[in-house]
């Protein structure tokens, strides 16, 4: 037995590499490849349950409503909810038991790696799970009359851009809450009044107008009015404001998900 | 005069660049614990450095400031010439670390943990596979390559651990109690495998407070107590100093060893507890009015790097 001698020439080594975010994400892949059956199923039979409820449910009360089939209308609003739930709770839960009961991080750091890459490569791949089943639903809808249009073609990078914001705040939270327990409040508190009011089962137009006036400034709001305006080819100028809410949300969440992590990993 | 005497303080202190390790009254406080207290370290190129010392003593403080994990409060650390915590990405580019705490990912095969630090540590994707395969013999875990990390054992799991610190082929190597809680024989795997490493010239650190492990793989070991070195020296060296060449242990009841300890301490000599008896140490230095008063002793010994460690460090835990 040898063990290995010391021949390597220093790597140069900038301030963001991407090889932290290639390793995270080969464990990622490797963990998918493992339990992909169970996440797909849970991605699509969610929002199929969603449709059914609600879709079908209201749509055979209301049936056509704000300007859409309501079965339509449901079946992009929670392409959103699907986003929120697969990166948010992704983000929480999995940075929370991989920082405090496993120490994964503790190993990471030890390597080249900086506590900005770790937290662009955990909310990265989360993203882009969050972009790839975030479809689900609208392919659930499909199967259930959705008209296909080419600007569905637009939802998984509308998804990755709200996913890669909310798996940053499923980090911060994560970096900030003291027990696992504590994620409760911000479930009940915070994650549900976000995706009850942001336009999914119904416009925020219908709230009061104080109510409606936040509700624009929940970014799930953006996100869900992209998704329709992508799906039912109503984009315009004015997406751009909807694209520049959901970027500098998550802006503000890389900048708090790395300070506090940073708080957390680095004494 | 002013600059004449920092001029020759500059001169006596040893230059970073000669050692793999600097370190220079680095302090470090968790609100009103100390745990790193103006710590001064050296650790030459391709050497293996014992770090002993009892619990609490600051050691895995040292190897966390030495990942720029945790950040000094006082005082200058470089290695392998990268001044912490600036360049700290650089010089955990060169190093290997092995966790006293066992954070594998137990989801992922040894492989596949191993092919993770592979990214991590930007092992060149033509090398990768080659790096990983030579981790795992050294690990001696080629036949367990594929099983889930969770499934191994408790030394296999240690050896992965080795071997991942191993897998970029690092020039300095820290080891925070690589054997502590292992069962006898797994000690002896991986002390072959520290061997190997110090054989081949890889600057290793390593942080322990089995005596037996310092004295048999260090080439110099360190005393840290209350957060600083308080002794440095081959074992050889260390126990000639603080222990002599001999040592006696007198039997009998507590007032017989109180009294004892109070004829060597008077004597100028050190000792300690050993269970049922007290040792006292450099007995070869005794003079022949303690001999007689003491009696003759129960057992002679030779004397250990474990007499030094308890004489420097205090019989107690705190």
């Amino acid at each position: 037995m040898t063990a290995s001698p010391a021949v390597t020439s220093e790597p140069t080594l900038r301030w963001f590499e991407w090889a932290p975010v290639r390793g995270v994400w080969r464990r990622e892949m490797v963990l998918y490849q493992r339990y992909w059956a169970s996440t797909s199923f849970a991605s699509l039979v969610e929002p199929t349950i969603y449709l059914l409820a609600f879709g079908f449910g209201f749509g055979a009360v209301i049936g056509a409503a704000y300007g859409y089939d309501y079965r339509d209308f449901v079946s992009t609003g929670v392409v959103a909810t699907s986003v929120l739930f697969i990166s948010a709770f992704g983000a929480m839960f999995g940075t929370f038991i991989r920082r405090t009961f496993q120490h994964t991080y503790d190993a990471v750091l030890a390597a080249p790696v900086d506590v900005h890459e770790l937290v662009t490569a955990e909310a990265s791949w989360l993203a882009a799970k969050a972009g790839v089943y975030g479809c689900a639903p609208m392919i659930v809808g499909m199967a259930f009359g959705l008209p296909p249009g080419p600007g569905m073609l637009l939802v998984p990078f509308i998804g990755f851009l709200t996913g890669l914001a909310f798996a940053l705040f499923g980090i911060w939270v994560s970096a900030i809450v003291p027990t696992i327990n504590t994620f409760d409040y911000i479930i009940s508190g915070v994650l549900a009044p976000m995706f009850l009011v942001a336009g999914t089962f119904f416009p925020v137009d219908q709230l009061p107008s104080w109510a409606a006036g936040v509700a624009r400034l929940n970014p799930l709001y953006h996100c869900v009015e992209l998704v329709r305006d992508a799906v039912f080819a109503k984009l315009g100028l004015h997406d751009l404001i909807h694209v520049g809410a959901l970027l500098l949300f998550a802006a503000l969440m890389w900048i708090l998900a790395v300070w506090k992590m940073t708080a957390r990993l680095i004494d | 005069m002013a600059t004449l005497h920092a001029r020759s303080r500059d001169t006596l202190a040893p230059d970073p660049a000669l050692s793999a390790i600097s370190i220079r009254g680095v302090v470090k406080r968790y609100g009103d614990v100390t745990a790193v207290d103006g710590l001064d370290l050296e650790v030459p190129h391709g050497i293996c450095l014992g770090l002993l010392g009892p619990n609490g003593a600051g050691k895995s403080t040292t190897m966390r400031l030495l990942t720029a994990q945790s950040r000094a409060d006082k005082g200058e650390i470089t290695v392998l010439g990268h001044s912490l915590p600036g360049a700290s990405k650089r010089a955990r580019a060169a190093m290997g670390v092995v966790p006293q705490q066992d954070n594998l990912d137990e989801e992922l095969t040894a492989r596949q943990n191993l092919e993770v630090f592979a990214h991590l540590y930007r092992v060149p994707k033509d090398d990768r596979a080659a790096a990983v395969g030579r981790a795992l013999a050294v690990a001696q875990l080629v036949d367990r390559a594929d099983t889930k990390t969770g499934n191994l054992s408790g030394g296999m799991r240690r050896r992965l651990l080795i071997a991942r610190g191993l897998v970029h082929r690092p020039r300095l190597v820290l080891l925070d109690e690589p054997t502590v809680g292992l069962d006898p024989q797994v000690r002896q795997e991986l002390w072959s495998l520290v061997a190997a490493l110090r054989s081949e010239g890889v600057t290793t650190l390593m942080s322990t407070h089995y005596i037996e492990e310092a004295e048999r793989l260090a080439d110099e070991c360190a005393l840290m107590s209350h957060g600083k070195v308080v002794a440095r020296g081959t074992p050889a060296d260390l126990i000639a100093e603080h222990a002599g060449t001999h040592v006696d242990e007198h039997y009998g009841p507590p007032e017989r060893l109180s009294e004892v300890e109070e004829l060597a301490k008077n004597a100028g000599l050190p000792t300690r507890r050993t269970g049922p008896s007290v040792s006292v140490l450099a007995a070869e230095r005794q003079p022949e009015s303690l001999r007689q008063e003491l009696g003759p002793a129960n057992v002679r010994r030779a004397a250990s790097l474990e007499d030094v460690f308890v004489v420097l460090t205090g019989e107690s835990v705190e």
